[in-house]
């Protein structure tokens, strides 16, 4: 078995969670802990709900949400070993087909947080072949710039659920994001969303 | 097996608790406990009743289903408390509402060996956890309860875990 040193992607993940967002409109965002959320966070917005831990959580608080919100879109970002940890949820996600919700995984192949070790997905597990084989409507990996742009096209507005793998390089960023108290973030998701039915 | 247990009506109780709650999304992975339950809530074309793979997904979809404006609850055997521990941290440290209904095993009457290790430990564990803990052991009590912690759930931002008692469910006569 191989230690891998890096990534076989080659995107950068701040530019394809940059190209995502800008993009959002009126779209609900749910990250995953670590680097995903951090990389959302430099583009923080009152409609993104930020996980620091529950790891294993974030596709299906996007189903609960996207069940919830059937006219918005449904957008979850999450990383390679968060999505692995929960991913009986392609199973659920699959069995129910929400058309309104779209995960993106930024695949670097690795645990960046706790020292670069290798996931599953450096030793060939497929998690688009996974999420396909669920039900998942649109299920792709992708690993250029050009494919980029068409699946950010496609997660807004195709029939899903919709999957994306995006293989992204290894490089590590500075966090981003001071806003970690989870009431908080979840108190000012509810209000930008639902207003004073926020308190009911 | 010897004589089936008497007809039930505290699953409707629960049905009834779940409507007067505003309940919409019902998460479960089934128990032979809340069968007619399960069954109902698929029939109630105003809930979304969603199959899991494992109790946690529940957890974090209930805590979507809030962000997004609904009221959600979680049904689980006692064996699927312990799966839920990690994702209750959302609940905690985000002041999320959630009602749990866990139908016991291990608990009185037992025949599998098995069952008796996270059964004696799920109100310790879900506590453990952050979650308030009520029990029922009475057929009775069992709509009150879930509406009254349900309200609690809702109201106050908190995880409410009810244990329906093995004695409520009924279990298996495994005498020759």
């Amino acid at each position: 078995m191989t230690m891998a040193a890096a990534s076989t992607g080659t995107l950068d993940r701040r530019e394809v969670v940059k190209t995502l967002l800008a993009q959002r409109e009126d779209a609900l965002v749910v990250t995953g802990l670590g680097s995903s959320c951090y990389d959302a966070g430099v583009y923080d917005h009152p409609n993104t709900f930020y996980l620091w831990g529950a790891m294993g959580g974030a596709a299906m608080i996007g189903l609960g949400l996207a069940l919830a919100q059937p006219k918005r879109r449904v957008l979850v970002i999450t990383g390679d070993g968060e999505m692995l940890m929960g991913v009986g949820s392609f199973a659920t996600i699959g069995a129910q087909k929400p058309d309104n919700l779209a995960i993106v995984v930024l695949d670097n192949e690795l645990y960046a947080e706790t020292g670069m070790q290798p996931t599953h997905t450096a030793r060939g597990v497929d998690l688009a072949g996974m999420a396909k084989a669920a039900g998942f409507a649109v299920a792709e990996t992708v690993r250029t710039e050009e494919a980029i742009d068409s699946a950010v096209r496609t997660l807004y507005r195709t029939r899903g659920p919709a999957f994306f793998d995006i293989k992204v390089n290894s490089k590590r960023y500075p966090l981003s994001i001071r806003l970690r108290d989870g009431a908080h973030i979840k108190n000012r998701f509810r209000e930008n969303l639902l207003g004073q039915q926020a308190f009911d | 097996m010897k004589a089936e247990n008497p007809p039930r009506v505290w699953p409707q109780d629960i049905y009834n608790a779940f409507k007067r709650l505003g309940i919409v999304q019902v998460a479960y992975v089934p128990d032979a406990g809340h069968t007619q339950l399960i069954l109902d809530c698929h029939a109630d074309l105003n809930m979304k009743a969603v199959s899991l793979t494992t109790e946690q997904e529940g957890v974090a979809m209930l805590a979507g289903a809030w962000l997004g404006g609904e009221r959600g609850a979680l049904l689980m055997q006692s064996s699927g408390a312990g799966n839920c521990i990690n994702m209750l941290s959302l609940a905690q440290e985000c002041r999320f509402p959630m009602l749990m209904l866990v139908t016991m095993r291990g608990d009185w009457g037992e025949f599998n060996p098995w069952q008796i290790a996270m059964g004696q430990a799920t109100g310790k564990v879900l506590e453990h956890a952050g979650c308030v803990v009520q029990r029922v052991d009475r057929a009775d009590e069992v709509g009150e309860v879930v509406f009254a912690a349900g309200q609690m759930a809702f109201s106050t931002n908190r995880p409410i875990a009810v244990l329906i008692g093995q004695r409520v469910v009924g279990f298996k006569d495994w005498s020759k």
